[in-house]
């Protein structure tokens, strides 16, 4: 355990949610899509440039109060493969499991390709989501191109 | 009356792919076969492409049916501003089939996932155009006695041609072999030829027709267009290398039937057309026997 961790854990929570194995380049895209820097409700704490064996460089995110529905743990999924959502109770881990990349997407995710009816009319954007080379690519269901890319909605 | 779609060539399996070519050679049999009397079906052309839409509706009123629609989209509630859902939402009232092409690459999808009507894609920008390649198929199967382990030549623009694109699929239930003839610039995608290897079915790039030709029972032309290169005086350059002259098939198979989606502009000389290989034409008239039976099959009046 290298003392940055020491610190963030110095700041544990009593209930809410840990994600923790953030690629660094992904924090703010997490914090983005979340709503975060809307959230003026639950107290938050974030934790950049942190020592990880797994990543290098990792980030880490913890809000107090606050649990994370399936759909948000999706678009986690998708920017940050490789993180762990941890389940806060009473300063205890009552829940840790590794983000799963989900089959298919719905809705928060934009069609690269501008000929693409989701980006001409008031059409929900839906992916079907592959892996390769531990790259994720998306598929439209719609104009069939393939978003590697991605814009987060 | 059954209800099934028809956007994208993967959305049939091989047995229905041969079960609609099996139909066309009925229909050309049977040209005039009022299946769909007192029927309608909506013709709805979002974006204008005549020879496509004549097609499509000279097959519907080979089956019997009236055809209600229009044939471009600028005098309609469209270009009033309606949005795409409601225009299908509605006409889907009046008729048991919606034909349709649009420029918007998605939108016949869409829009059978609410229509109560089956949708028939006519051609979806750059996407899919499944019509087209059924047709390619019939052909194929016609002027060869077979679909299995055909030895076939791409020639042209493989980067931006979805017809290549949906044959090489459509094909890919039948053991063929690829030989892709184009410009390193307009070369088939890799996404294709990772699925080939996955089939383990064979290919071979090639960067000018050559002898290869004399092995391939068909040759699929297909159009290049100036404004892919993005640079004019490679274009120049290039343009000359993939058109298609008799001095080319001197050597070739007997049965071997040149392909072409139409409208040509020059990968083709004139002087091929009077060639016993060209096929091109009778290509288009299979267009509307394939269309007869892709309506039928859909509808479920042929099974
Ligand atoms: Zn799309």
């Amino acid at each position: 355990m290298t003392a940055n961790d020491k610190y963030m854990e110095v700041r544990a929570i009593e209930n809410g949610t840990v994600i923790d194995h953030i690629p660094a380049d992904a924090l703010f895209k997490i914090i983005r899509i979340m709503g975060l820097d809307q959230d003026s409700e639950h107290r938050m704490t974030f934790g950049a440039n942190l020592e990880s064996k797994r990543l290098g460089c990792k980030a880490i995110i913890k809000i107090n109060d606050r649990y994370l529905e399936p759909a948000e743990i999706n678009k986690i999924a998708l920017i940050a493969p490789t993180a762990v959502v941890n389940t806060i109770r009473n300063f205890e881990v009552v829940e840790k499991h590794a983000v799963e990349l989900p089959q298919e997407v719905r809705g928060f995710v934009k069609c690269a390709n501008p000929a693409c009816i989701t980006n001409h009319q008031p059409v929900e954007t839906g992916f079907s989501v592959m892996e390769e080379d531990g790259k994720i690519l998306l598929r439209c269901r719609y104009c069939e191109k393939i978003t590697s890319r991605f814009e987060i909605k | 009356m059954s209800k099934r779609s028809l956007i994208s060539i993967t959305d049939l399996t091989k047995e229905e792919i041969l079960r609609i070519a099996e139909l066309a050679a009925y229909f050309e049999e049977h040209p005039y076969e009022p299946l769909l009397q007192g029927r309608v079906i909506a013709s709805l052309f979002f974006e204008p492409s005549t020879r496509t839409r004549l097609s499509f509706e000279s097959a519907m009123n080979r089956l019997g049916a009236r055809v209600i629609g229009f044939s471009d989209a600028t005098n309609t509630s469209v270009s009033k501003g309606e949005t795409f859902h409601d225009t299908i939402q509605v006409i889907s009232n009046y008729c048991d089939m919606i034909v349709m092409r649009h420029s918007l690459e998605g939108a016949p999808r869409y829009a059978s996932e609410f229509s109560k009507v089956p949708i028939v894609n006519a051609g979806d920008g750059a996407n899919q155009h499944p019509s087209q390649t059924l047709l390619d198929i019939y052909s194929i199967k016609k002027t060869q006695g077979r679909l299995d382990n055909i030895n076939i030549m791409m020639v042209g623009d493989l980067k931006y041609g979805r017809t290549v694109h949906s044959l090489l699929q459509a094909l890919s239930h039948f053991n063929p072999t690829f030989t892709f003839v184009s410009p390193e610039e307009l070369q088939m995608p890799r996404e294709y030829t990772m699925f080939l290897d996955q089939l383990g079915i064979s290919y071979t790039v090639k960067r000018e027709i050559d002898e290869a030709i004399n092995e391939a029972d068909i040759v699929y032309m297909t159009r290049v267009q100036k404004e892919r290169y993005s640079d004019p005086m490679e274009y120049e350059r290039m343009k000359n290398v993939y058109v298609l002259k008799n001095s080319m098939l001197e050597n070739v198979k007997p049965t071997m039937k040149i392909l072409h989606p139409l409208p040509r502009v020059g990968e083709i000389e004139q002087e091929v057309d009077a060639n016993p290989h060209a096929y091109y034409f009778n290509q288009t008239e299979n267009g509307v026997y394939t269309r007869m039976a892709i309506i039928s099959y859909l509808l479920g009046v042929k099974k």
